[in-house]
């Protein structure tokens, strides 16, 4: 079996926990001074390729883990999480501030990076908490034409390069195969991440990371969306309350619900 | 059932703090892996200027505590039991090696994020009791790691870094207490051996510790060439099953998981290799340890006051009387406001204070008189502003403030350690005086 060679991307949102709020020119959400961490799914990304390090759960071994995240210049603290976590190495591709990328182009910047580390798994979340999007990872399976698995609970290494996965689907699990080199999304229940402890984190800070600009892999940022308006969800109005069940049921048919 | 909220939370554009934290609670089920805190991620302190790595020690370190929650030290301390899996958790991720050298084991880091690490402790709620279990071991460990020799560093630190041993600091006596070269416990050279005789008091963790840094008398007061010269410091063992050691906890107003003791030596014996340094020298090395002790009380009182402050602050936008948030009334506003000011402006004390003791070690143009005058004033400052704040935090929650639960009770009663400790608010200010004012000094 081939040593791995894992690509894990990571993507700096803000902080799952934080309440964000829409700007006041309604084009998006207030990211100043608000609380920024590693995308929850991004985390158990990292989390599982140290995993299969660590428990030698890969014939062939893992040979490097390399964590990649494009973002502005504070990027760099969510790789310097992924290195303290486990991660060998890191490589930032610098976007301004403000500045967003679209799955697409996302996608394509991991296509030219997969090449160039001679990745062959990548391991990334299903989904970034910010905008939701949900596609990078089959966008990258489909440009690279390699076999993908989404939603992963469970990855299982077998002989000759065979890979098996759990996958989470509505009301059960569906469990697939498929052979290096291939891309798997991570959901929720594939692991629990663990803390960075301060040892490690004094480590990571001697690890490599590379800097690099969209330009270095012949990109451009092109868009292909316009966001037209960024707006709260509409206030939630107070319910009212009914008697008894025949109550309930006369009010549904009033508001055409039955 | 799980598998279906997962897949439909995902449809939702606003899934992210409850539905996310939901499916948290749900899956974690090991506590060595982190839990992800469900209290909103509103803190108080803007952290513009932190460094890097001040804020990287307070965002992990914050994660180690936010497995500690209230309820935890609510029931710890109410039934005075020692936190031991607190110090444990701390001791397996590596942080009581935080400012003790890499050869050691640790992590080389400066006073300046030791005392980032003690605030982000008091700051998460555990107060005080947190702070006082693992304090000794970060703070007490520095003129071992400094002064002691090859065979003690190797003997000891990597165990009190691991957490396999705890340690306390043996200094305070019932008749010499800020008036340390006047201590009267004695070690007597007998051979291979000291023979110590004598008590402490106020040592905190004496219980739990099986190490203890020790000072003790060499020579006589009258005998010594100068008085400073007659203290001696010592790296022992407290071992309980041998004759002429026995302690007595003391019974406290605050931090009560947390034990302090009467420490009893009488004829206690030591290997005279645990003699930190040289005989004689023993008062001039702890001397050396002090302004770092005075950043990291600092710390621990700005937590305190910043963990009181935001629980005042959310219990003034929630509470509702006469139709209206109280914290709508000036009256409970305006001490707030005040409250936060001050801790702000303690904070910028207290890490300029840590950051100078830092520096001071390359930077001869530092001298120990303006370090210690900005740790002194930082202390000062840091365990009034906490003091105020906790007070303030009690009386904006009115008769809900007197409740254990609220937590801001337990605070109140721990914010008097800073204001006491390790030198008392009088002390400082005759320093101060003395000092920088240029003034006479008075005792």
């Amino acid at each position: 079996m081939s040593a791995l060679r894992i690509l894990v991307p990571v993507k700096r949102v803000i902080d799952y926990a934080v309440k964000p709020r829409v700007n006041k020119a309604q084009t998006g959400v207030e990211t100043a001074g608000v609380k920024h961490s590693m995308n929850p799914f991004d985390d158990l990304s990292v989390e599982e390729s140290v995993r299969i390090r660590e428990k030698k759960r890969a014939p062939g071994g893992v040979e490097d883990i390399c964590a990649f995240s494009a973002g502005p210049p504070k990027a760099q603290e969510i790789l310097r999480t992924a290195m303290a976590m486990g991660a060998d190495r890191g490589i930032h591709v610098e976007i301004k501030d403000g500045e967003e990328l679209e799955p697409l182009t996302v996608a394509k910047l991991l296509k030219k990076s997969v090449e160039e580390q001679k990745s062959n798994l990548v391991i990334l979340g299903k989904q970034s908490i910010d905008d939701d999007a949900g596609q990078t990872g089959q966008m990258l399976a489909g440009l690279l034409n390699w076999p993908q698995a989404t939603q992963a609970s469970k990855i299982e290494f077998g002989e000759n390069d065979s890979v098996t996965v759990t996958k989470e689907i509505d009301g059960g699990v569906e469990t697939v195969r498929a052979k290096l080199p291939m891309v798997i999304t991570t959901d929720l229940r594939l692991n629990t991440p663990r803390y960075a402890t301060l040892p490690n984190i004094m480590k990571a800070k001697k690890k490599k990371l590379d800097k690099k600009t969209l330009e270095d892999y012949g990109l451009t940022n092109d868009k292909r969306l316009k966001v037209l308006k960024v707006t709260e969800p509409p206030q939630r109005q107070g319910g009212g309350k009914v008697e008894d069940v025949d109550g309930l049921i006369g009010k549904l048919k009033e508001l055409g619900a039955l | 059932m799980c598998s279906i909220l997962n897949s439909r939370i995902w449809q939702s554009s606003c899934w992210r703090a409850s539905s996310y934290k939901r499916l948290q609670r749900q899956i974690i089920t090991k506590s060595k892996h982190r839990n992800l805190s469900c209290t909103a991620h509103r803190r108080l302190m803007d952290t513009t200027g932190f460094s890097e790595t001040q804020l990287a020690v307070r965002a992990a370190v914050g994660q180690v505590c936010s497995r500690f929650p209230n309820t935890y030290w609510q029931d710890l301390d109410q039934k005075e039991q020692d936190p031991k899996d607190f110090h444990a958790a701390l001791a397996r991720d590596g942080w009581l090696g935080i400012a003790l050298p890499e050869t050691l084991g640790g992590s080389g880091l400066g006073i300046s994020e030791a005392t980032v690490m003690m605030q982000t402790i008091t700051e998460s709620g555990a107060g005080m009791a947190g702070a006082q279990a693992v304090h000794a071991n970060v703070y007490a460990t520095q003129p071992l790691a400094r002064f002691g020799s090859d065979e003690q560093l190797r003997e000891t630190i990597p165990g009190i870094i691991s957490g396999r041993w705890r340690t306390c600091f043996g200094v305070t006596e019932p008749n010499a207490g800020l008036d340390t070269l006047r201590l009267s416990t004695t070690a007597k050279r007998e051979g291979d051996e000291y023979v110590i005789s004598g008590q402490k008091i106020w040592t905190t963790c004496g219980q739990v510790a099986s190490k203890m840094i020790l000072l003790a008398r060499t020579t006589a007061y009258e005998d010594a060439p100068r008085p400073s010269q007659a203290l001696s410091l010592f790296c022992i063992d407290l071992d309980r099953t041998q004759p002429g050691l026995s302690m007595r906890k003391i019974k406290k107003m605050g931090g009560r998981a947390v034990d302090a003791n009467e420490v009893f030596f009488d004829g206690y014996r030591i290997p005279a290799n645990t003699l930190i340094g040289e005989e004689g020298q023993g008062f001039k090395i702890v001397l050396h340890g002090m302004n770092a002790e005075r950043c990291l009380l600092a710390g621990e009182a700005l937590g305190l006051g910043y963990a009181a402050l935001t629980r005042a602050a959310k219990y003034a936008r929630e509470r509702v009387v006469f139709q209206r948030p109280i914290g709508m009334n000036q009256g409970v506003a305006h001490p707030l406001a005040d409250s936060y000011m001050h801790l702000e402006a303690a904070k910028l004390a207290t890490y300029h204070a840590a950051r100078l003791y830092d520096a001071s070690k390359t930077d001869s143009s530092i001298t120990q008189e303006v370090v210690g005058v900005a740790a002194n004033s930082a202390k000062y400052l840091a365990a009034e502003a906490a003091f105020t704040a906790c007070e303030r935090a009690v009386l904006a929650h009115g008769g809900m403030g007197y409740a254990a639960e609220y937590d801001v009770e337990r605070w109140f009663r721990e914010c008097l350690v800073p204001r006491l400790a390790p030198v008392s608010r009088e002390m400082i200010l005759n320093y101060v005086g003395e000092k920088a004012l240029g003034l006479p000094k008075s005792y």
